[in-house]
């Protein structure tokens, strides 16, 4: 394949047999790269048994499909992923290969860089392609959303980069669209892993994990104790959000390090992200800086989180959440009354 | 069994400057700390060295960086590791992640075997987190990333529990493996001061590319496959509506409300 067409490559993400909605999302990154190139956008699903799922896809806007379905694949296992990324990547040369930032695309990426020597972005925000060299320009957050960092790969493709979920929105499904399956059969030993996947055991809290969510509902020390928690996980129920939490609030043991948010917690994309009681110190803006709007309840007029927030609210955490508890329940049994009139 | 573990300085997060030109960070005059993280992947180590029989453990930490970074693997020593090297050389300088774990899996090749190697899941600094798991990669051992938990270890294998999207995998590999533990694993212990003076005492030795047979263009930022090619200081502040609290928890309501319903996320409300 020559150096002129070259495919913008994304990694579809499987759950089981189904494909996960990162996936489309991956997709709407790699469309603004590859119409201004020119080049076709593919997309390389791995897995055991999701060869009929290859045309949703399709519908969500890749030209084509390179499907590598066999039984050896049903776990996320990161050397038999790394072998096969290789072997697809040294076959069909591809200019671009974007992943999610994953606890599977933060691993299999790194691993795949250092097989292939190719340089790899992590965490990109922004995606881009130089109208001079046609390079890719990756931007990226660093030392905790201070700077924005433009970095460009050199040596040779596929030009690597992972990105955050929940980070674009998928483009719209199109059934009609047309597109290529390609299926391929790697060599039998690219099959099979040293590693053994002994069980999953899935977690019990409400809501999706904060990264994938859409709304969610923090709170910090100023929660005061883990019994208020509650009314965020309330709040959180109502809206079908998720809670969140500061770094703190789960020193303190409140909420599991799984919702903790922040610089060494998880960066999260919401379209709402509520704050109650939470300072906003730097460590935390870092893990924020990608919300579309963030309302923050704080006592303290001054307190930093108020900076960078769409609606501040000065005023008792506590108090604000049993009066908006209470004024969405009201809202929606009136609803209710209404419509079964 | 032998274990080594990366760390990394790191510049104290609130005080971190950018040099404009070449885009790489300004360390001088900036206070530096252990990686936070990194503190967890030291733990584990003690706490697998606790478990096993008296003597029948080796622990060593390793670093990459200028010469002050000696203090991280001193550090490292005064928590409790057998003893700490530093990875030192000019022509280091300004390697990317790829760059970086290369150096390192040389150097880790050069003073192991390891049965078990750890690191940070991530360093505040540049936070990658490709460092691990592609040092995993060059040493061809696989990387068990996300650690919750270290469920079983004998002289073959490793059982550990993954902290991954919506719940937790057991997993078990083979050793020699990469260990990456997330912050639930463990509380970092403090060090002593009998651990500081031990730290004092023990010598860290330095590394540099000739002593890791390691190729110039193979490291540093001849070695790097990415470059920063331009940095902008975005603006976090946002033109924001402030309610104060002499407005009252009604009006207070009213606009959350409002804003949610504007930004049409009430639907489950509803
Ligand atoms: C290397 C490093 C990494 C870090 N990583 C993270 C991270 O990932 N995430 C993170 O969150 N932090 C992180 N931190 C910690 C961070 O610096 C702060 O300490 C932490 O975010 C503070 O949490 P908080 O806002 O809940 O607590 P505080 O700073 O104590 O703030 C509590 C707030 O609640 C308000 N309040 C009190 N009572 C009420 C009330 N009744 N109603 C309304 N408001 C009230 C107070 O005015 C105050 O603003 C990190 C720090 C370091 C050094
Ligand atoms: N220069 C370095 N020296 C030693 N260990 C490092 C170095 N850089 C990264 N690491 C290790 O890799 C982890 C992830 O770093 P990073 O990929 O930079 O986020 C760190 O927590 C360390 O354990």
């Amino acid at each position: 394949m020559n150096g002129t067409n070259k495919e913008v490559w994304t990694l579809a993400e499987v759950r089981g047999k189904t494909i996960h909605p990162v996936s489309k999302e991956l997709l709407a990154w790699g469309r603004e790269l590859a119409d201004p190139m020119r080049v076709p956008l593919a997309s390389i699903l791995v897995g055991s048994g999701v060869a009929p799922r290859a045309e949703e896809l399709i519908a969500a806007g890749a030209d084509k499909v390179y499907i590598v379905d066999d039984p050896s694949f049903e776990n996320f296992l990161c050397d038999e992923q790394v072998g096969i990324l290789e072997y697809l990547t040294d076959k069909y040369n591809p200019s671009i290969l974007i992943a999610s930032a994953t606890t599977r695309g933060r691993t299999v990426m790194p691993m795949l860089s250092a097989r292939i020597g190719c340089g790899l972005t992590a965490d990109c925000t922004e995606l881009s392609i130089d109208p001079v060299s046609g390079r890719l320009i990756q931007t990226r957050p660093a030392i905790g959303g201070n700077v924005m960092a433009d970095i460009k790969t050199r040596g040779r493709d596929p030009q690597m980069c992972t990105v955050r979920p929940k980070s674009k929105r998928p483009l719209d499904t199109d059934r009609s669209r047309k597109g290529e399956l390609i299926k391929v059969s790697p060599p039998q030993s690219l099959l099979g892993s040293a590693l053994k996947f002994l069980g999953f055991t899935p977690e019990t809290s409400v809501g999706l994990p904060i990264q994938e969510a859409e709304i969610i509902i923090s709170g910090g020390k100023g929660m005061k104790n883990a019994k208020n928690f509650a009314k965020l996980e309330e709040l959180a129920r109502l809206l079908g959000g998720t809670v969140g939490a500061s770094r703190m609030a789960v020193d303190l043991g409140w909420v599991p390090y799984s919702a903790q948010v922040g610089l060494s917690g998880k960066s999260v994309t919401p379209r709402i992200y509520m704050a109650f009681g939470i300072s906003g110190a730097v460590q935390h803006i870092a893990g924020i800086s990608g919300a579309e709007t963030i309302i923050a309840v704080n006592h303290d007029p001054e307190a930093p989180i108020f900076r960078v927030a769409d609606l501040s609210i000065q005023g008792d955490a506590m108090e604000i959440l049993d009066a908006l508890i209470d004024s969405l329940k009201k809202e929606q049994s009136e609803r209710w009354t209404l419509t079964a009139d | 069994m032998r274990i080594a573990v990366l760390v990394k300085q790191v510049p104290a997060t609130d005080s971190v400057k950018i040099d404009e030109k070449t885009g790489t960070m300004v360390r001088e005059g900036v206070e530096a700390e252990l990686n936070p993280l990194d503190l967890h992947a030291v733990e584990a180590a003690l706490r697998i060295r606790e478990c096993r029989s008296e003597g029948a453990t080796e622990i060593t930490a390793i670093t990459m960086g200028p010469p002050q970074a000696k203090k991280a693997a001193a550090y490292a020593v005064s928590m409790g590791c057998d003893s700490g090297v530093l990875l030192s050389d000019k022509r280091f300088g300004g390697s990317d992640t790829l760059a970086t774990s290369r150096t390192l899996a040389k150097a880790l090749k050069k003073l192991g075997p390891f049965d078990i190697i750890l690191a940070g899941e991530r360093a505040t600094d540049g936070e990658t987190g490709q460092v691990g798991p592609a040092v995993a990669e060059f040493l061809r051992i696989p990387a068990l990333t996300y650690v919750s938990s270290i469920d079983e270890l004998d002289e073959g294998h490793i059982t550990v529990t993954r902290s991954v999207e919506g719940g937790h995998e057991k997993m078990k590999a083979p050793i020699p493996a990469m260990v990456i533990p997330v912050k639930e694993m463990n509380i970092p212990r403090l060090c002593t001061l009998g651990g500081k003076l031990r730290a004092k005492k023990t010598e860290i030795p330095v590394l540099n590319a000739d002593d890791l047979a390691l190729d110039e263009d193979l490291t540093g930022l001849k070695g790097s496959a990415t470059l920063v090619v331009n940095v902008t200081y975005p603006q976090m502040t946002r033109e924001g509506r402030k309610i104060l609290s002499s407005a009252g928890t009604k009006d207070a309501v009213k606009a959350i409300v409002d804003l949610l319903e504007e930004k049409n996320c009430l639907e489950a409300a509803r």
